[in-house]
């Protein structure tokens, strides 16, 4: 069987399709593309001013400047996304820094158990704090190979693959730990608080 | 925020005229919204519209504050308006 040995080795990696389609939420379809979804226009920050901050119940607020952040410890990440308009995308490849290795540098509060996200332009979305750790989040400013665009959330967007996309804030500029759940903008306009795509958590009631 | 133009996806207003009409019964695009936050004033069919989001977002025209929000469920439409003059969305039924 030389043949089927030549080809296995040649197909490597790929999956059969029914095997992509084990990888894709209900209610979800596939695309190739990566669609952009915009609230608002794209901010367009100076590095020279980019802070990301962790506020909140934490001893001390902790800030980095973009060089202090391009210091910290980074990793690739391979993740599937999913929007709730109903795409997903398989296999997105990131370059950031874990939420885990952000939260190192805080002493949190016992009280702490919930986080909103927030960005340039006011955006805000609520996660609760035991679904950022543990490898689940990252905050990632490269994608593909390159500094992740602006119009996908550049210079740094928070990316919570396990939860729906706008969960994943664009321009993210810090983390605010709290006590108590604060609905962020689409949670609190009848988008799901939690949002996990497989449960099909889209709006407030699902 | 200086360039709230400078941007592939905005359209004005009048995108919203649809849903703001099923929602208010009535005609939306010429009535004056003033913004809460910098005072600019222009007609709802002439904000910044935001389409390609999970919901709607019109803003100002001058400062990007978001003015209404419009989210279709499959429980209703909800609306949300900051944005002053801007009448009340009736009660839902
Ligand atoms: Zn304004």
């Amino acid at each position: 069987m030389p043949e089927r040995f030549v080809t296995r080795g040649f197909v490597g990696r790929r999956e059969s399709a029914g095997a992509q389609a084990n990888r894709i939420p209900p209610g979800q379809h596939l695309v190739k593309d990566f669609p952009v979804l915009s609230a608002g226009p794209t901010p367009r920050t100076d590095l020279a001013k980019w802070t990301f901050r962790i506020e909140g119940l934490v001893k001390e607020p902790v800030s980095w400047g973009w060089n202090d952040f391009q210091k910290l410890p980074a990793q690739d990440f391979v993740k599937d996304i999913s929007c709730v308009t109903k795409w997903t995308k398989l296999d997105t490849r990131w370059r950031g820094v874990s939420v885990d290795i952000l939260l190192e540098q805080v002493e949190l509060d016992r009280r702490a158990a919930f986080v909103t996200a927030f960005s340039d332009g006011g955006y805000t979305t609520n996660i609760p704090l035991p679904e950022l750790v543990n490898g689940q989040a990252f905050v990632a400013y490269g994608y593909d190979g390159r500094p992740l665009a602006p119009e996908h959330g550049g210079p740094a967007r928070l990316v919570v693959p396990h939860l729906y996309f706008w969960k994943s804030a664009k321009w993210v500029r810090g983390l605010r730990v709290m006590e108590k759940d604060v609905s962020g903008f689409w949670e609190s306009l009848g988008y799901n608080n939690h949002g996990d795509p497989w449960k099909e958590e889209r709006y407030t009631g699902d | 925020m200086s360039e709230p133009l400078d941007d592939e996806l905005v359209l004005d207003g009048n995108a919203a005229a649809g849903a703001l009409s099923e929602i208010y019964g009535d005609e939306m695009t010429t009535v004056l919204a003033e913004c809460a936050s910098c005072g600019q004033v222009d007609p709802i069919g002439g904000l910044l519209a935001y389409v390609h989001a999970p919901g709607i977002v019109l803003r100002c025209t001058a400062c990007a504050t978001v003015m209404i929000r419009i989210v279709h469920t499959p429980r209703g439409t909800l609306v949300d308006v900051k944005g002053k003059r801007i009448p009340p969305p009736p009660p839902r039924t």
